[in-house]
């Protein structure tokens, strides 16, 4: 892991934001580059992309993807949205997710989109929701809380 | 009367037959009557922050989401398809970086078709959790094979 400080971070982050350019942050954190994530933005809309990988797996015989790796990838893409979105400070903390699982999700390619519902002053209330190849099919959505400062 | 599980067996299945679970490391330690513990060693790989090494929430709800799907096998005492239909983690304080993460599970109620579940994380104190969560789950949620079938074929 490289090292860094707080206020490095926090300038890469407002940095991508204004270059648009989000591989920098997104290898900077180690998770990020467990998952394999990237961003895709384009028509005002920023989709994070989970790629298909077997690890990823928690069920080989439907098969279908960890639960486990559905929440985080959904957390995941509510703190790039963040990044994106909102001039940070300090990086944004998780408070709570609730994620509801609404279809099987498959070991393919897995696609999300996260909304502020309530930017507040301390707290950003964020609804996530996953799909994968309908978007009008959603395989799982959540809801979080983020202290944003 | 036996136990039903032996942890050793519970591990093959994790190891052989959760592909995440076996990439992530998830450790079995108990699983009793009253629910499971398994455990995730430190790994720099699953930091969220770059600045201090804390764990990402993700690694934490996949511990989570693992140990609550599997402590419905302790209650209902045999293996069937589940599925997670909701889960709810409360974040209470950042993971310490280096320490191994413990969470402790419970199934504390189910009906024919669905489970509900507690589970915490914590590193050495459960009175001092990490992270505590409720989960539901779906039973039966596919007719597929359970997983120890599937471990068996491939473990043996």
């Amino acid at each position: 892991m490289q090292q860094m400080t707080s206020e490095e971070f926090v300038e890469t982050i407002n940095k991508s934001r204004e270059d648009k350019d989000w591989v920098r942050v997104f290898d900077m954190i180690p998770y990020f580059s467990f998952l394999g994530m990237r961003l895709e933005a384009k028509d005002g809309t920023l989709i994070c992309v989970l790629p298909e990988d077997k690890k990823f797996i928690g069920n080989p015989v439907l098969p279908a993807l960890h639960g486990g790796v559905v929440g985080a990838f959904l957390e995941s893409t509510a703190l790039v949205h963040l990044f994106a979105t909102q001039d940070v400070t300090r990086v944004p903390k998780i408070i709570n997710i609730t994620v509801e699982y609404l279809r099987s999700a498959k070991p393919i390619e897995t696609y999300a989109e996260a909304v502020i519902t309530k930017p507040g002053r301390r707290i950003a209330n964020m609804r996530i929701e996953a799909w994968q190849a309908d978007r009008a099919k959603p395989v799982a959505a959540a809801h979080a809380n983020f202290l944003v400062s | 009367m036996s136990k039903p599980f032996d942890i050793n067996q519970i591990q093959n299945i994790i190891d052989t037959g959760i592909p995440h679970c076996s990439e992530i490391g998830v450790k079995v330690h108990e699983m009793d009557d009253d629910g499971v513990t398994f455990s995730l060693p430190y790994q720099e790989r699953f930091a969220g922050n770059p600045v201090n090494g804390i764990l990402h929430g993700g690694i934490i709800t996949t511990l989570i989401d693992t140990a609550a799907g599997m402590c419905i096998y302790a209650r209902v005492k045999k293996y069937l398809p589940i599925a997670t239909l909701d889960l709810r983690i409360d974040y209470l304080k950042p993971a310490t970086p280096g320490l191994e993460l413990f969470t402790r599970a419970t199934c504390y109620r189910t009906t024919r078709q669905i489970a509900f579940t507690r589970a915490i994380a914590y590193h050495t104190d459960p009175d001092d959790p990490v992270a505590n969560s409720v989960g539901t789950f779906m039973l039966k949620s596919s007719s597929t094979k359970p997983l120890d079938e599937v471990s068996k074929e491939k473990g043996e």
